[in-house]
């Protein structure tokens, strides 16, 4: 009886899955159709583009000859490399459609890029490194959902901590002169909005979610409070709000390597840090005593506490940690790119940052993996205005926001959340 | 705060007991209370006292005329309160000059520094009259800070009061003139600020409709915003393009495509959520961001009005117009009593009808809803479809009975006050109407208040994200004025973690 229910309940799952397999099989077909039909049809064979590989600023990289190849007939190439994979995975099916998935939309872009600069050129680099740097702080964002999540709270309030911190960093950084004070001043101000999220959602167990949403809504309105009450005059705009910001840094040696140096080695200290960041979590995470009481936390609190681990301590702990690593991000928008706060300036990357984090899988690495493609797509819409002037720029900047749909509806189904996420623990 | 915790233990109080409304009739008045506060911190004159040096002198010792409506705010301070080192600026031409207060005439050293308390004294009756302004420092003279700090709480609130009721003598003023002419032209001045009370309510009700009656089924529609958006859009295009209809027929029609149009901004996310386990929260705030863009893209694109240099749509027929009630100013229009026809029509569904036991089931508890045959996945789709329409009435009631036409910026923000609104009316709708209403009253108040006191009006969205605290976590306003947890509290918010 029990072993018939078992084999029923396996038929009806891998239904699911066949489905899902040919729903991606199909998309990868259309993908693939898209590159031959929009683009490659679209171009005449003589035709070259050039692909910039030597970046737009100085850097200590030796230049290097551009890429330059005959249009047509590589688009016919990614094309049919697109219509292969989707037709594997209607046939055989991949084990990862996440990655799959990313490789055949990379296809899509690349193929997009090389019949925009037909004739032309364009700068890979450049793309390159702004991807990366547009990456760093969705990263964060999801890097402070992971350490959040895995401890069994949902935050989703990283939007509004890093709004908050974003202010906090560039007042304190305006104030005293100092970029660094200013990094730790946001990093406070994250922590304490983690604080409190921590107080509403252990102490009170109000829903994660209304806690992680008032708190979006306060930074809101105390942000845009601040810059309508204060900013608004001239001089305390220019003492209070006007910060400089983290120059690049070259790496000595590594900043040297054609396309990588310019790219990973000569971005100022936010997206380095990033990375210090994502190790750090990588290993804490996985390899230490805390990070194994973490997860023990999120998958199941009552036996963790059976063992004596303190739940309520490692949430605190985790839930401000979280907040710290959002007002890094929210750093980046005010130290680490313009030095001036403009009311709602994060426009939803904490949010692109959690979507990010459950189609990594709630991994750190993960995490990275997707924000990239979040920073891919963020930067390639801006490129796309360069590209092609006249195309309405309305539909670009609404592209991040689609792709994140995408991600989510085609990952969040199969990805596991931590088993306790989003339950307050109540100790009896 | 521990017995407190123990909500069932605890036998029920009657005292202090306001029914069901205590908690959130309480949050809203600590809301309030401290939005007074930042109200107060954050004013310039407290702050000027707080700081080392009171005045901020721009340059030498004339005072920046800019901030010459800041010093306005200091002049009730008596005269006689004087001392020797106080600052004291004195009106010159369109600017000020600073004096320091010095014992007598002799101990001046520069006199366009420096004046005696004597004549700084006799001077004092121009203090009063608008023409200087003393801003004294915390440690010298405390009470003057707090003087300073209750003068602007109440400037404020004062201008949020007669911004959203109205001035009563004016009001009773307008109101002889009329019984004495006929001429109700004052009158009608003077309830203008009560009419856009309630004009400014009406798409709240709508929008705190929506939120509750997702809350209801376990749905967090934080996308009211963006079907907003999508509605207004659908009922301006419709207004404008049939223009040779009857008024009978193309007013519902418009109201209709509102509908439909926040509709389908609500069904993608719910349908998502149904068939992939995609969290509704992250979609519709996705959703929010899109339907910006799309806006945004209409109104520089097929949706121009011809010859405008702007982002403005066509005005629309006035055969699609929301009757207005009354002349101008006042602007109240026949949406309040469809919000209010709406209201009660939401009531019956979700207490009345199959279709909303079902909804409330499924918001619930899923599990018990799939086991007693329900379709979850439908039923979330339905609730989204509602919920979306709902909000879309919203945008098309905006379109309709005040601009009548679509710009960028028509929405202050209604859907994303809504969330507070809804949990503030504990997603009933009788509770959303009322919850609406004041909502409506602090944000046509928090205009007046930003013209008249300076306070952004941002301080509305601090005390709504206060207020969602506080209604979300009812021990924390039970503990501060040691209420008793009023016997079995009904859950009215239910929200799932990712992908269930």
């Amino acid at each position: 009886m029990s072993v018939a229910t078992a084999t029923v309940q396996i038929q009806a799952l891998t239904t699911a899955e066949r489905k899902r397999r040919a729903i991606f099989g199909i998309v990868f077909l259309l993908f693939g159709a898209a590159i031959l039909g929009l683009f490659a049809l679209n171009s005449q064979s003589g035709q070259t583009t050039t692909f910039g590989l030597n970046p737009g600023f100085t850097s200590n990289a030796p230049k290097i000859p551009d890429l330059a190849f005959p249009t047509q007939p590589v688009l016919y190439a990614l094309g049919f490399i697109a219509l292969f994979l989707g037709g594997w995975q209607l046939a055989r099916g991949f084990k990862s459609y996440a990655f799959v998935f990313s490789g055949v939309f990379f296809l899509f872009v690349l193929a997009f890029l090389a019949w925009a600069a037909r004739d032309g050129s364009f700068n890979l680099v450049g793309m390159l490194q702004a991807t990366l740097i547009r990456s760093t702080p969705i990263a964060l964002g999801a890097f402070s959902g992971v350490i959040a999540e895995r401890a069994a709270i949902i935050n989703i309030a990283i939007e509004g901590m890093m709004l908050a911190a974003a202010l906090a960093s560039v007042m304190v950084a305006s104030a005293t002169g100092s970029l660094w004070l200013g990094l730790l001043g946001g990093m406070i101000v994250g922590g304490i909005l983690g604080g409190l999220h921590g107080i509403l959602s252990i102490q009170f167990k109000v829903d994660q979610i209304i806690s992680g949403t008032a708190i979006n809504i306060l930074s809101t309105g105390t942000t845009s409070f601040i810059v309508k009450r204060f900013f608004i005059d001239p001089n305390v705009n220019d003492s209070l709000n006007n910060s400089s910001i983290f120059q690049p840094i070259h790496i000595p040696l590594l900043s040297d390597i054609p396309v990588i140096g310019p790219v990973f080695f000569s971005v100022n200290i936010l997206p380095y840090l990033m990375f210090a960041v994502l190790i750090v979590q990588h290993v804490v995470l996985f390899y230490t005593r805390w990070g194994l009481r973490t997860i023990a936390v999120g998958e199941h609190p009552k036996a963790a506490d059976t063992l004596g681990v303190n739940v309520f301590k490692v949430r605190y702990i985790n839930i401000i940690m979280s907040g710290m690593i959002a007002g890094l991000g929210g750093a980046y928008f005010t130290i680490g790119r313009v030095g001036q706060f403009d009311e709602v300036m994060t426009g939803g990357r904490g949010f692109i940052g959690l979507a990010a984090m459950i189609f990594g899988k709630w991994t750190p690495l993960g995490s990275l993996g997707a924000s990239l493609l979040f920073g891919f797509a963020d930067s390639f819409q801006q490129k796309i205005q360069i590209l092609i002037p006249g195309f309405p720029s309305e539909f670009l900047l609404a592209a991040p926001y689609l792709i994140t749909m995408i991600v989510l509806a085609g990952v969040v189904g199969r990805a596991i959340a931590p088993a306790a996420d989003g339950q307050p623990y109540e100790k009896d | 705060m521990a017995q407190n915790n123990n909500g069932k233990k605890a036998k029920p109080s009657r005292r202090f007991s306001f029914g069901g409304f205590g908690v959130p009739i309480l949050a809203v008045v600590v809301g309030l209370l401290l939005g007074g506060l930042m109200v107060a911190v954050s004013d310039p004159v407290v702050l000027r006292s707080l700081s080392p040096n009171p005045w901020r002198v721009a340059s030498g010792d004339t005072v920046n005329p800019d901030t010459d409506i800041d010093l306005n705010m200091a002049l009730t301070i008596h005269a006689n309160d004087l001392t020797v080192g106080d600052y004291v600026a004195f009106k010159r031409g369109t600017g000020f000059v600073l004096r320091e207060v010095v014992p007598t005439i002799a101990d001046i050293v520069d006199s366009d520094t420096q004046i005696d308390l004597e004549r700084a004294k006799r001077r004092a009756p121009t203090l009063d009259s608008g023409n200087a302004a003393i801003v004294l420092s915390f440690g010298d003279r405390p009470l003057f800070t707090f003087q300073a700090a209750g003068r602007a709480v109440f400037k404020a609130y004062r201008a949020l009061f007669i911004g959203s009721i109205g001035d009563p003598s004016k009001i009773s003023a307008g109101w002889a003139e009329y019984r004495a002419t006929g001429d109700s032209q004052s009158f009608r001045d003077a309830m203008r600020p009560i009419s856009e009370s309630l004009v400014t309510s009406i798409p709240y009700i709508f929008a705190g409709l929506s939120v509750a009656l997702g809350f209801r089924a376990g749905l967090f529609n934080i996308g009211a915003e963006g079907q907003i958006f999508m509605g207004a859009t659908l009922a301006t295009y419709v207004g404008y393009t049939f223009t040779n209809l009857p008024a009978i027929l193309h007013l519902p029609l418009a109201i209709l495509a509102g509908m439909v149009g926040g509709a389908i901004w609500g069904i993608i996310p719910g349908w998502l959520k149904a068939r992939t386990g995609a969290h509704e929260l992250i979609n519709t705030i996705m959703m929010n961001y899109i339907a910006f863009r799309i806006v945004s893209w209409l109104l520089r694109g097929p949706m121009q009005r011809p010859g405008a240099g702007k982002p403005v749509s066509p005005v629309i027929a006035e055969s699609a117009y929301l009757p207005q009630f009354f002349g101008a100013p006042v602007r109240l229009h026949a949406g309040l009593v469809l919000a209010v026809l709406v209201a009660v029509f939401v009531w019956w569904l979700l207490f009345k009808t199959t279709i909303g036991f079902e909804l409330r089931t499924v918001g619930a508890n899923p599990n018990a809803a799939k086991y007693s045959g329900m379709n979850v996945a439908r039923n979330i789709i339905i609730a989204m479809g509602i919920s979306g329409g709902l909000a879309g009435l919203a945008g098309a009631n905006e379109v309709l009975g005040l601009n009548h036409f679509l710009a960028e910026a028509f929405s202050p923000g209604y859907g994303f006050d809504s969330i507070a609104l809804a949990l503030l009316g504990k997603s009933h709708p009788v509770g959303v109407v009322l919850a609406a209403l004041l909502f409506g009253t602090l944000r046509s108040g928090a205009t007046s208040m930003q013209s008249l006191a300076q306070v952004p009006i941002d301080i509305i969205t601090m005390i709504q994200a206060l207020v969602i605290v506080f209604i979300a976590a009812p021990e924390i306003i039970r503990w501060i004025f040691r209420l008793r947890a009023t016997g079995e509290e009904e859950k009215t918010v239910f929200t799932r973690g990712w992908g269930s």
